[in-house]
């Protein structure tokens, strides 16, 4: 009994981290696999959607709830007008201007945060309803992570049924799948390509904001989980969203899981773990290519 | 007897790539410099003995990245596994003869390279970039493990490297055998990486770099020319670890980090890469700011550094050596006739 | 009868559900001058990118003088004399027009793994390489980079780059496409000069260099051998006419 309390409470907490890693990874595989363009700085459009979060929330008296929103769509809002402004200079470019260019605007992120708010852990104060814990039957849980376990799963359920039973989602797949037979057959790719992106950046400010509580949340986050990002895009395939979702709570529990018992070598396991994997599946566990 | 002269000998085109590999008149500047500069700033031998490492560093990316075009966040790995190689078999009494050292420090990063080549470079693209990540990572990790072998996060110290030469000491104060021995090795190797790059494999490995699928298309065995310049980057690129932990006599885990990987990969874009002088140019551009600024102020250098990539990337991405030959290029311009 | 020098035997190429490649029965003989036509998607590509080896077929066998290559890797096909152009042009943009042809003739000679002596001592390679550029009129245009030609001068160093490999079959994927018809007759005197004793196999639409060229024509329709035959037969054929306008008028 006691050892299923415990499978329970570690498969819980794994499944909670990986929620908030699928939230902030979506946009990245999704504008990777669309645009195909190496954006290292997502990590970058987290970090300061957590900050934005948690500074209204304790500048403005901004409730949880709205205060997510607010960090949405600034985020968006910014990373659209980045977009339209210098990304789109560079997306026929060769892949190593794209790593440069986007390694120097995080930079340029973490250095602005670190100059308007300081270089310390930000804390973000929980509501009150999601503190504390929740009964769920077998076991007792954080009522915070069985929350990001709901809207983990909503998420990705709005995300599916979103790419598709709509317009956009389907010329979103479409583009994805054959950009130039896309283009023929008139979306307008540009268009997409803007949307797409911000909607990724307000993604990953949310997973900045709700994983603030499991991740910290310092201006060296852009980088910190860097890493883990690109792992679980890598592995999800890139454009796949059940694919991104699925690596995202393998990630997520295996990490949680060998923190617990191998604190040693959980980190060099999972890296061991991704080589092995891409190299038997190079466009990820789920990604598709047919010729 | 083959006919002496051919009627094409003298056609420019064949003239220019005869004529393609031989010394200009700049190219022993950078040296007569670097000797120079050992006699004239004694006190800083210490910067010129880790700017001359850098150095070589940057030229082993710049074979594999400028010359090859593959795109790798691991360069570091090489380093690592060259400085681990000499401060391990030194730290445990094994072996701390210098110069060969240096040879088994290549041998080990060469057989990484050889090894980890084979399997990453079936892949392309993001996925490459991650694995080459990943695999540097993992290396990290697995020194970070092993701490009764590499010190762990300590790493290694006061490493009892033997006399150059069995004259010539190493003395961490008066780094004056250092840079000497460490500009005598860089030149070494930089003739290797010069000749490679104008011998026809190395014309190969534009053309691979240029046009892959050409490349494939005349017969050309594209991934095996592409193991074997990784493996010699890596080789290279361990001979800088391995001189680095004799230099420094001492060795840890930032030699595997993403930061210095990072770090090359900046100087040498900086510089111009795929221009062998580049790695020259980027590293003394690169160190000479870091120097004063980053520690000064350190925010500042980081988002000064950031700036610099985003403009590097957008507006400049030959680097400064790419610049120059703008200007040049304008310089030579045709000019109307009066 | 002696086998000939390249042959198909029902090669079948299915993605997914599309079927590119349907049953091909194909020869070509040396010194062959044959040319493959079709409508637009009849497959006629992929048909040359099984024949050198970028695609694997689903089904059946491509033999080379009798000697069955199927399995045999791309660069190892050009090693054995089959060699390529593209229908978009794939060089060396950055490069010279020398120096791209050079690559191609030192991959051939095996000076191309030589990694400790210059590549301008290999004066055999480039005096083979600019003997070639003159044949095809290139030789004044050598120290030039190739993305400073005009696109018709391109497509010549694409047809160097593959006389460079001395192929003993060469094929061609729509030499002319792209090219203004204004610089079109230097591809189809460039071809002319092609050696009598290679056999060479042309896809193109343009019916005025098909009928220039060709001593034997194949027909390709929806992945298929639709018809095969002299230029004589292939142009009375009603039949092909029907194909060829039904598409005109659908298209």
């Amino acid at each position: 009994m006691i050892f299923g309390v415990d499978v329970a409470s570690m498969l819980l907490g794994g499944v909670a981290a990986g929620m908030v890693l699928f939230i902030v990874s979506v946009g990245l595989s999704v504008t990777m696999g669309l645009m195909g363009f190496v954006n290292l700085a997502h990590g970058g459009f987290a970090m300061l959607g957590g900050y934005v979060i948690a500074l209204t929330m304790k500048y403005w008296g901004l409730g949880f709830v709205p205060a997510l929103l607010v960090g949405f769509v600034a985020i968006a809002a910014l990373s659209a007008v980045l977009e339209r402004l210098l990304y789109s200079r560079l997306y026929r470019a060769a892949e190593l201007d794209q790593v440069l260019f986007t390694i120097g605007l995080v930079l340029m992120m973490i250095a602005s945060v670190t100059v308007l708010v300081g270089p310390e852990n930000q804390p973000l104060a929980l509501p009150a309803f999601l503190r504390g814990q929740i009964n769920l039957g077998i076991v007792q849980y954080r009522t915070y992570s069985v929350a990001l376990i709901v809207v983990g799963i909503l998420i990705v359920t709005g995300l599916w049924l979103a790419f598709d039973r709509t317009r956009t989602g389907a010329q979103i797949r479409a583009a994805v799948d054959n950009r130039r037979m896309a283009e023929s057959l008139g979306i307008n790719i540009g268009r997409l390509f803007t949307l797409t992106f911000a909607f990724g950046s307000g993604m990953a400010a949310l997973g900045g904001g709700l994983g603030a509580e499991f991740l910290g949340l310092d201006p060296q986050y852009a980088l910190k989980y860097l890493v883990y990002f690109l792992i679980v895009v890598a592995v999800g395939g890139l454009g796949r969203v059940t694919g991104v979702f699925y690596a995202a709570l393998l990630i997520g529990v295996l990490d949680f899981t060998l923190k617990k018992y191998l604190p040693q070598g959980g980190t060099a396991f999972i890296y061991a773990l991704t080589i092995l994997l891409l190299l038997w599946r190079p466009h990820g566990l789920f990604g598709a290519k047919t010729t | 007897m083959t006919p002496t002269e051919s009627p094409w000998a003298d056609h420019p085109a064949a003239v220019a790539l005869a004529g393609r590999h031989r010394l200009r008149a700049w190219e022993p500047i950078p040296w007569i410099l670097a000797l120079a500069f050992y006699f004239v700033f004694p006190k800083y031998l210490g910067f010129g003995t880790e700017l001359l490492i850098t150095i070589l560093f940057a030229v082993s990316l710049d074979l594999v990245l400028g010359y090859a075009g593959i795109v790798t966040l691991g360069q570091a790995a090489f380093f690592g596994a060259g400085a681990y190689t000499v401060g391990i078999l030194a730290k445990r009494g094994i072996w701390n003869e210098p110069i060969t050292g240096l040879v088994l420090a290549a041998a080990v990063a060469a057989a990484i390279g050889l090894g980890s080549g084979l399997v990453l470079l079936r892949t392309g693209g993001l996925t490459l970039l991650m694995l080459t990540l990943c695999t540097m990572a993992l290396l990290e990790e697995a020194a970070n493990l092993a701490h009764d072998y590499t010190g762990g996060f300590d790493g290694l110290d006061s490493l009892p490297i033997a006399p150059l030469l069995g004259r010539f000491e190493f003395n961490p104060l008066y780094p004056t055998t250092q840079y000497l021995y460490v500009l005598a090795v860089l030149f070494v190797c930089f003739v290797f990486v010069r000749t490679l790059v104008y011998s026809p494999f190395g014309q190969s490995l534009t053309g691979i770099r240029e046009n892959t699928l050409r490349m494939h298309a005349v017969g050309a065995p594209v991934r095996g020319r592409l193991v074997l310049c990784y493996a010699l980057s890596a080789a290279i690129a361990g001979v800088a670890g391995g001189i680095w932990a004799q230099a420094n006599a001492y060795v840890n885990l930032g030699t595997l980090g993403l930061d210095r990987a990072a770090t090359v990969l900046i100087i040498l874009v900086l510089g111009g890469y795929g221009r062998l002088y580049g790695a020259f140019v980027g590293a003394i551009a690169y160190m000479a700011l870091s120097h004063f600024l980053s520690k000064l102020y350190p925010t500042a250098w980081q988002l000064g550094l950031g700036l610099l990539l985003v403009v590097i990337a957008l507006f400049a991405r030959n680097g400064i050596l790419g610049i120059a030959e703008l200007g040049v290029r304008w310089l030579r311009r045709p000019r109307p006739m009066p | 009868m002696t086998a000939p020098l390249l042959e198909t035997l029902a090669l079948c190429r299915s993605f997914g559900a599309l079927t590119a490649a349907r049953d091909i029965d194909f020869r070509l003989e040396a010194g062959a001058r044959h040319a493959l036509i079709g409508p637009n998607g009849a497959g006629k590509t992929t048909f040359i990118n099984l024949l050198t080896g970028v695609i694997a077929p689903t089904s059946g066998a491509i033999l080379l003088k009798g000697r069955n290559i199927t399995s045999v890797g791309q660069a190892q096909r050009v090693k054995l004399g089959i060699a390529r152009t593209f229908q978009i042009n794939r060089l060396f943009r950055r490069l010279s027009v020398l120096e791209n042809v050079y690559l191609a003739v030192a991959e051939r000679v095996g000076a191309a793994p030589a990694m400790l002596q210059p590549a301008g001592t290999r004066r055999d390679v480039i005096e083979e390489s600019m003997r070639l550029l003159d044949t095809l009129k290139l030789a004044p245009h050598a120290s030039r980079r190739v993305w400073e030609l005009p696109y018709g001068r391109q497509r010549l160093v694409e047809l160097a780059i593959a006389l460079g490999l001395k192929p003993e079959v060469l094929l061609l994927d729509e030499p002319a496409a792209g090219v203004p018809s204004a610089e079109s007759h230097i591809i189809l005197d460039a071809i002319d000069t092609v050696p009598r004793d290679i056999g060479v196999l042309i896809i193109d639409h343009d019916m005025d260099l098909v009928f220039r060229f060709a001593e034997r024509i194949t027909v390709l329709v929806s992945g298929a051998v639709f018809a095969t035959g002299s230029p004589r037969e292939i142009g009375a054929d009603p039949n092909v006419r029907a194909v060829y306008l039904g598409q005109a008028a659908r298209g």
